[in-house]
């Protein structure tokens, strides 16, 4: 094997893990694309989204995870979402007040349908998803310098 | 409604369990296991959007528990006397107690509230925001504001922990940082 697969976990884990990631990361952003008709939304969705790159760190070890999303990549989408769900808040001032649901509902039980419910959802996880993987690095990877000697 | 109080209970046996554990991994275990069981009772109590968020996020924090905690070293602390521990914990139970039966009273029956502008979101929800998951547009629509007040918490809630566990601001004076062994 080459020298970047001796990190992380087994064989058996990478192998599986190699087959799931990428259904989990799908599952997420089904759960926030739908999250205006099934149960889920952009919370769920991100946290899930959030998951799968926990799961690849876990199984390959920081380098492949950090090389897939780099850090400079997550307080980009951490600062995107949170300006994208404040600017669709904002954009409703054009029609009368913030949150207005300016575009138009559609027909309930679409895919597109709902106004601004789908767009919140989707930045929202982007926030959440972002978020979460940077509480997970933070926690996990930076050490004390007394806990490296041990 | 029988299951329910199972479950009910089988969570308090499992924090009960949690605490008295001395090893660390099985009371984090027990404690995910409690997470999983609070997941099936709102699945019981048909909210299935918090029985997702429930379970989903119980797994974020039970791996953050297993990954970021375990290895270190905990202390135990048990300062002071053990007599005066105990009277101040159960003086405040028991101010807790007085004060949840007085103010359970004045709330409504379970179930059978009043539910005003609930009633209104059931009727006018699907004609008004288009979403058929009521509880999406009721949280992204007509209470938004707190959504926006939840992500606020979340993004101060990231950089709080970015800024705490930094590795600039943790360097001591005459300390060289190294980048790249993280």
């Amino acid at each position: 094997m080459s020298k970047e697969h001796d990190a992380g976990m087994s064989l058996i884990v990478k192998v599986i893990t190699r087959f799931t990631v990428g259904l989990i990361l799908l599952y997420g952003i089904y759960i926030v694309l739908h999250g205006h008709i099934s149960p889920g939304g952009g919370f769920a969705g991100g946290v899930i989204i959030a998951l799968s790159f926990v799961n690849l760190m876990l199984a390959y070890g920081k380098d492949v995870a950090l090389k897939k999303l780099p850090r400079k990549t997550i307080s980009f989408f951490e600062s995107t979402g949170a300006l994208l769900f404040l600017s669709i808040a904002l954009i409703g001032f054009f029609g009368g007040y913030f949150f207005l649901n300016f575009i138009s509902k559609g027909e309930p039980f679409r895919l597109f349908s709902a106004g601004i419910v789908p767009f919140c959802n989707i930045a929202i996880s982007l926030k959440v998803g972002a978020g979460l993987f940077a509480i997970f690095i933070a926690l996990v990877l930076l050490k004390f310098d007394w806990e490296k000697k041990e | 409604m029988i299951e329910l109080y199972i479950l009910l209970v089988l969570m308090i046996v499992g924090a009960i369990v949690t605490i008295e554990l001395k090893d660390l991994l099985a009371a984090v275990i027990s404690i995910g296991a409690v997470g999983m069981v609070l997941s099936i009772v709102f699945l019981i109590i048909k909210a299935p959007d918090l029985a997702i968020t429930q379970i989903v996020v119980e797994m974020l924090c039970f791996i953050i528990l297993l990954r970021a905690t375990l290895k270190k070293d905990l202390p135990f602390s048990t300062t002071g006397s053990w007599l005066f521990n105990t009277f101040v914990a159960a003086g405040f139970i028991a101010i807790f107690l007085f004060v949840a039966v007085k103010a359970f009273k004045d709330l409504p029956e379970f179930g059978y509230p009043i539910m005003r502008v609930a009633n209104i979101y059931l009727k006018e929800g699907l004609v008004k925001t288009g979403a058929s998951n009521l509880v999406s547009s009721i949280i992204l629509d007509f209470r938004a504001y707190d959504t926006l007040g939840e992500a606020t918490i979340l993004f101060t809630a990231v950089i709080g922990v970015l800024t705490i566990v930094r590795r600039i601001g943790r360097k001591k004076k005459d300390e060289i940082v190294e980048e790249d062994d993280e």
